[in-house]
């Protein structure tokens, strides 16, 4: 079958987008090295659900995977966005905290091994609440101790999205991959909507929506540190970069005078057209992977 | 008496530090003192309303991108500025309506500056520093994120006007497709769902509750009671681990935070096992 329009390229393509969770986080291993911990047969689910009618999930949403990446030891936590949104409850927030812990707990034994989080996720699990909230402060605690030995590593494909309190840890991490059907940011366009009202932001207005949020717009603004497409081989080809840079100089979260001065030099006085800040925030300012 | 009024973080910070300004180049929605508390010169920390704000998302309590790196900035300082063996302590004193929702804080990446704000937290508490939260008021979602949920040890007052929540109530109700009442009724039985201080309690998270008869118009005895009760947390995260596992030790989240633990126990178990070919 040929068909002119497709390239090669394009035939050869294994969306990544198009896995789930757990093949998802398989297919960024090395062959045959991976294996799940506290899997579906163990069966950890929200006890919180089924109290308000809401069926549980045997892994609550959150696939834990670790095996090695370019022959060094990785752990792999991968949010299902199909199960709830990919929100954090108790389980999957426990889950991934204690992934992030024991990584940096081999790190300290002297095994570098490094963390990635797949997060398509919308933040806390409302039916969760403050145990969904409480998990996030943890998680980016976890983050902050394991990334002075080891990079971690975020990534977001879509197509749900990286939101809420989420976003503050992939803020936190190391190294940001997005694809162009990702978005990520704090509040989504229906919460800033209802918060702020429709003056402030049209959630139906699909392309203000990937003008700010999407993954395009971040990394043209040096807020990730790859735009990859929708490919199994280039997502895991960035993460194995990434692993290979080590961990930065200065994560990003930590360059507060460079953002500070940047905020100070808005005018507020206006909405901005966020092509806009491509021109004055277009590089980070630690080395950035150039596609 | 869930509404933000928006008060409790100048009375509390002016009762605690005897002043109420901004440091120099701040906005005017960020208080920064230092005073001597106990034995040591501690940094106390605020985000305050501020009607003249220059984001106009960020002008009712919110905690917007110049709040967020106001806070990172002035708790950084502090780490940097680290001279003698023993560490400052940092008491980040809350009451915050939220995250700020707006498009402009959304095209300049506030997720970036509150990840900065609780990186800068989150630092000082790993490099040694007491960082203690006091809830006077409000603390909800990601603006508690930002500002106080990176702390060793969380202080709140018992009273009705003290709120901890992932999101406010009539917010959440439509999300979860519930009436207000409905959310109310089921946060009585489901204590993670509850807006009642007494409740969050329950999890395990808190330090402790501090009892004050008036938050708004405190006393100078139960001022000196709550200065007394930071010196004692600051003390109790000095001769404990830097990280955060106490909030899976206490009584409270040993009932209520079972399926973490339970978690937990099951990863660190599966992990050190050795892989089979």
């Amino acid at each position: 079958m040929s068909d002119e329009r497709y390239d090669a390229n394009f035939i050869h393509r294994q969306s990544f987008i198009e896995l789930d969770a757990r093949e998802r986080a398989k297919a960024l291993f090395d062959p045959g090295t991976s294996r799940e911990l506290a899997g579906p047969f163990d069966r950890m689910e929200s006890p919180w659900l089924p109290m308000q009618g809401v069926t549980p999930q045997a892994d609550d949403g959150c696939v834990v995977m670790k095996g090695k990446i370019s022959g060094q030891a990785a752990v792999v936590v991968a949010l299902e966005g199909a199960f709830q949104g990919g929100s954090m409850g108790e389980v999957s927030g426990a889950k991934l905290t204690t992934a992030l812990d024991l990584a940096c707990a081999d790190n300290e034994k002297g095994i570098p091994t490094s963390a990635v989080m797949l997060l398509e996720t919308g933040g806390v699990r409302l039916q969760e609440a403050n145990l969904g909230l409480a998990a996030i402060a943890e998680i980016m605690a976890s983050i902050l101790t394991l990334r002075k030995y080891a990079p971690v590593i975020s990534i977001t494909a879509g197509t749900v999205g990286c939101f809420g309190g989420m976003s503050l840890a992939a803020g936190l991490s190391s190294y940001i991959i997005l694809t162009r059907e990702a978005r990520l940011g704090l509040n989504g366009p229906e919460v800033i909507e209802q918060e702020s009202g429709v003056d402030e932001f049209d959630s139906s207005d699909r392309a203000l929506i990937w003008a700010i949020h999407g993954g395009e717009q971040r990394y043209a603004t040096g807020l990730a540190d790859a735009l990859v497409d929708d490919d199994t081989q280039q997502v895991a080809d960035a993460v194995r970069r990434f692993i290979a840079k080590g961990v930065p100089p200065v994560h990003r979260s930590s360059q507060v005078a460079l953002y500070r001065n940047r905020i100070a030099a808005l005018d507020t006085s206006r909405q901005w057209e966020p092509k806009e800040l491509r021109a004055t925030w277009g590089t980070s300012s630690f080395a950035e992977e150039k596609q | 008496m869930s509404e933000y009024l928006g008060i409790r973080g100048t009375v509390w910070f002016r009762a605690l530090t005897g002043q109420a300004s901004p440091m120099r180049g701040d906005p005017g929605s960020v208080l920064t003192a230092d005073v001597s508390l106990g034995e040591d010169n501690t940094r106390f920390l605020c985000v305050v309303r501020d009607p003249h704000a220059r984001f106009p998302c960020a002008r009712d309590g919110q905690v917007g991108l110049e709040e967020a790196y106001a806070l990172a900035t002035r708790v950084r300082e502090v780490i940097e500025q680290e001279t003698g063996a023993v560490k400052r302590p940092i008491i980040a004193i809350v009451d915050v309506k939220s995250q700020a929702y707006g498009r402009r804080e959304e095209t300049a990446a506030i997720f970036l500056a509150a990840a900065a704000a609780a990186d800068a937290y989150g630092s000082a508490r790993l490099a040694g520093h007491p960082v203690i939260t006091l809830v006077v008021g409000h603390a909800l979602s990601g603006g508690f994120l930002t500002h106080g949920y990176q702390a060793n040890r969380i202080l709140a007052f018992d009273d009705d006007g003290v709120m901890i929540h992932a999101m406010h109530k009539e917010a959440a109700a439509r999300i979860t497709r519930r009436s207000v009442e409905n959310l109310e009724k089921l946060g009585r039985t489901i204590a993670p769902l509850s807006y009642d201080i007494r409740d969050y309690a329950k999890l395990g998270l808190l330090h402790k509750l501090l009892h004050v008869d008036s938050p708004e118009n405190p006393s100078q005895q139960e001022i000196q009671n709550v200065r007394d009760e930071l010196i004692a947390a600051i003390d109790d995260a000095r001769h404990s681990p830097v990280d955060l596992r106490n909030r899976l030790q206490s009584k409270e989240a040993r009932e209520t935070r079972k399926a973490s633990i339970l978690t937990r126990t099951i990863l660190e178990a599966q992990w050190a096992e050795e892989q089979v070919h």
